[in-house]
């Protein structure tokens, strides 16, 4: 249900009352609705589905999960608290 | 791509994998209900990965999979108009009806159309004043905000020649019927990572709680996959009954506000039935009466449906987990992605089709030989 | 513009013919003076050969002493008629010397028949023809043959166009889908899924934009390259519609051999990848038209993929998998993670999906 696909935003204008942008996704560009992501800036990347950005990516959760991966087997790691946990 | 890219790297995967090894001390049934991972999982060969002991199994998580039979008899019924441009995702057209599809009606002369955005569907009924464009509107919770969109739009543009054919499923109602199901075998879920996107994921603690199942939202590249499957494994291992977001670069415990409103705007909870699986209460969305006027099934006298589904196909039952594509009796000889008996066979993310074109089973063990 | 004729007779009066010079319309395909004229004008003129100039209803055509012929044809139906790249004129004469040439066969000599739409604009036509002669020159081949049909509005998308080509094959070559064998090379001459992504955001109502062009080209200067550098190239195909995967598993099946891909080694474009990524196609799928896959004895590839490297539509050559005795009849693909998947043949139409 989920094809969506990470691009970076490359232009911001309004297009018939809704706040629209163009998305570059690295060699190929599409315009995408913006309104549900109005906190977006030009250079922020965003995550497209069927022509809508349906969230903002951020670059420090990213680099977050990909720095746990990166290190070396930890039996410690496991005991520790999990990250991205919510509280319940 | 960027954020793409380094989810597949290689030598990463490997060491999540590795890390899923190490955690693992038991059997556990894991389900996914995403037919996007499903996808992903088969096309990567996650599941070759895995230590044994993990058994992941493919929920209904492909909308258009579960799309009735009755929604889908109306589409063909709505694009053998000639009044009507019919446009559509292009997963739907190769679902079959109660004996066509919609590329058969396309070859008998209707109007289907594809479109990557249901903003081109609205598009096109601007540019053709003339004609009735029905949109069909399909899809989980991700998709909904865009559906709704071109509802809105439609109708602060004042277009009379708009309207929809809605089959909108929700996630969270589909997860009761799972867990809460007689023969339910699942231990630990992957919840779906752009649904979770849309709508956040605080509807799963309750959820979690009432069936003491852990919960990792996931996303769809191969190292997103490793760290849900890790992160809910770990819970199960240590008995933990939580949700965890494990694609947290792409969601939030309260999901997008602003798509969450106008789907309330546009759009309502109703009873649907899912197709193979039957009604789950207050499982669908349907139009809101104020955007009545745009609902394609009130605009047009569709006459009666008569449904029939084929004999042989068991796709209810392996969307619901209980049964593998690989074990029911049609599967690759009367059920092939050549000619489909049901849904699940038909859509590229549908579970039998994904077992179909990457199924390895003995091919697998010829290249270990070879 | 209309050519009037003011008369000074009373009552009928013979309109003098208008003259047609903007588009095409249906005395173009009648056989009378307008059928002749588009032809000499149109056609003739930039096609200029002796064959053709003879102007019988066959081109003759001498074999010079050989015995065995390769031959084949085409028809081309693309949408629209002109993309970045391109154009439908282009296609035809690629895709005809290159279906000869993945024989090992000198192409020589191609007929071209058009099926024109009423309406359509002479200049779009001659630009075409244009494109053509061009592809033609560039691939050494004559064009000796044609016919021109017209149909009614709304037919033919503008137009159609038949070609067929023929060419020598030398003696003792055997290059075919059944001859792979376990053990060999599998090489492709460059980037895969340039020409249908191409072509498809041209078309426009997916909302792509990008710089990507179609690779539309001869091969036959590359592939008489490739065989001046070895004489174990065991078979040539050119991966056009259902991409390289449907390609492979045609050899796979005509040879009952097993094919296993490496994921990392596969060239693919950052735009091809991105464009598929967005629409949720696999690039193993997409058409090519200026691509070859190459299976060729294990101690030639190196001779091989340098003879290619070195000319301009085999630069990016690469070697991409291995020929197995097993699976038979099957293709497998080594991921980029170390696993194992099936690459199946493309089963109906590729659409855009939502999941």
């Amino acid at each position: 249900m989920c094809l969506g696909v990470p691009g970076k935003l490359t232009q911001m204008y309004d297009r018939d009352g809704l706040r629209m942008g163009k998305v570059d996704f690295g060699g190929v560009v599409r315009e995408a609705c913006l309104a549900y992501v109005p906190e977006a800036q030009v250079g922020d990347y965003v995550v497209i589905h069927v022509g809508f950005a349906i969230s903002l990516l951020s670059e420090k959760e990213a680099a977050e999960t990909l720095a746990l991966l990166r290190e070396v087997s930890d039996l410690n790691a496991e005991l520790a608290v999990q990250p991205g946990e919510e509280r319940l | 791509m960027k954020y793409v890219a380094e989810f597949r790297d290689a030598d990463l995967v490997k060491r999540a994998a590795e890390q899923v090894r190490r955690a693992v001390t038991r059997p556990w049934v894991l389900m996914e209900i995403c037919g996007g991972q499903t996808h992903a999982i088969l096309r990567y060969g996650i599941d070759e990965l895995l230590p044994p002991e993990i058994e992941l199994v493919h929920g209904p998580g492909c909308p258009v999979c579960v799309t009735p039979l009755e929604q889908i008899d109306k589409s063909l019924a709505l694009a053998s108009r000639p009044e009507v441009i019919f446009t559509s995702y292009g997963d739907m057209l190769r679902v079959p009806g109660s004996g066509r599809d919609l590329f058969s009606v396309r070859s008998a002369g209707g109007d289907v159309r594809v479109v990557y955005s249901p903003l081109d569907a609205v598009k096109i009924a601007q540019a053709n004043p003339d004609k009735q464009v029905v949109f069909f509107a399909i899809g989980f919770e991700t998709t909904a905000p865009a559906n709704a969109m071109a509802v809105h739009q439609a109708a602060r543009l004042g277009l009379r020649n708009f309207s929809v054919l809605v089959s909108h499923v929700c996630v969270p109602p589909a997860m009761h019927a799972i867990l809460g199901g007689e023969h339910n075998r699942v231990q630990g879920f992957l919840a779906a990572g752009h649904v979770c996107a849309v709508m956040g994921y605080w509807e799963y603690p309750p959820i979690a709680e009432q069936y003491r199942t852990p919960v990792a939202v996931t996303g769809f590249e191969p190292l997103d996959l490793l760290r849900g499957v890790l992160d809910v494994v770990r819970l199960l291992e240590a008995g933990e009954v939580k949700v965890v977001n494990s694609y947290a670069r792409a969601v939030t415990f309260e999901g997008n506000r602003p798509a969450q409103e106008l789907i309330n705007i546009v759009f309502m909870p109703c009873d649907r039935k899912w197709r193979g699986i039957g009604n789950i209460p207050m499982s669908g969305w349907a139009l809101r009466p104020e955007y009545a006027q745009f609902d394609a099934e009130r605009r047009f006298d569709l006459g009666e449906i008569h449904p029939e589904e084929s004999a042989d196909c068991l796709a209810g039952q392996v969307l619901q987990g209980l049964l593998k594509p690989t074990a029911c009796p049609a599967f690759g000889t009367l059920c092939t992605t050549q000619h489909p008996l049901g849904a699940t066979m038909v859509s590229s993310e549908g579970a039998c089709a994904a077992y179909f074109n990457y199924n390895k089973a003995a091919m697998l063990d010829e290249v270990s030989r070879a | 513009m209309r050519d009037v004729v003011k008369s000074t007779i009373e009552g009928l009066v013979c309109p003098v013919p208008l003259q047609h010079k903007e588009r095409i319309v249906q005395g173009h395909g009648s056989g009378g003076k307008l059928t002749h004229d588009l032809i000499a004008k149109s056609f003739m003129a930039a096609w200029d050969n002796p064959i053709l100039n003879a102007g019988d209803d066959a081109g003759v055509i001498s074999t010079l002493g050989h015995s065995r012929l390769a031959i084949s044809t085409d028809a081309h139906v693309v949408s629209p008629l002109f993309f970045p790249g391109g154009d439908i004129g282009r296609l035809a004469i690629c895709g005809t010397v290159n279906d000869v040439a993945m024989l090992g066969a000198k192409p020589l000599y191609l007929t071209a028949s058009f099926i024109l739409e009423e309406g359509l604009e002479i200049e779009i036509l001659e630009q075409v023809i244009a494109a053509m002669k061009a592809a033609a020159q560039e691939a050494g081949v004559q064009i000796v043959a044609g016919d021109t049909k017209v149909v009614g509005k709304g037919l033919a998308d503008g137009m159609y166009i038949s070609t067929t080509g023929v060419g020598l094959l030398p003696d003792g070559s055997n290059i075919n889908g059944a001859a792979a064998k376990p053990g060999d090379a599998v090489i492709v001459s460059g980037t895969i899924g340039d020409h249908g992504i191409a072509v498809l955001s041209a078309r426009g109502d997916l909302g792509l934009e990008t710089e990507l062009t179609s690779d539309v080209a001869p091969l036959n200067g590359l592939v008489a390259d490739m065989l001046a550098a070895s004489s174990n190239i065991h078979v040539l195909r050119d991966p056009t519609r259902g991409g390289l995967a449907t390609t492979l598993n045609e050899i796979a099946r005509q040879s009952n051999v097993g094919i296993v891909l490496k994921e990392g080694q596969i060239p693919v474009k950052p735009a091809v990848d991105s464009a598929c990524e967005l629409l949720g196609f696999d690039p193993l799928y997409v058409a090519n038209e200026g691509k070859l896959v190459a299976i060729v004895a294990a101690e030639d590839a190196d001779a091989v993929l340098a003879a290619m490297r070195k000319h301009h539509y085999g630069r990016e050559a690469v070697l991409i998998g291995q020929v197995k005795a097993d699976p038979a009849g099957r293709v497998l693909m080594e991921t980029l993670i170390g696993s194992h998947r099936v690459v199946d043949v493309l089963m109906g139409e590729m659409l855009p999906r939502i999941c």
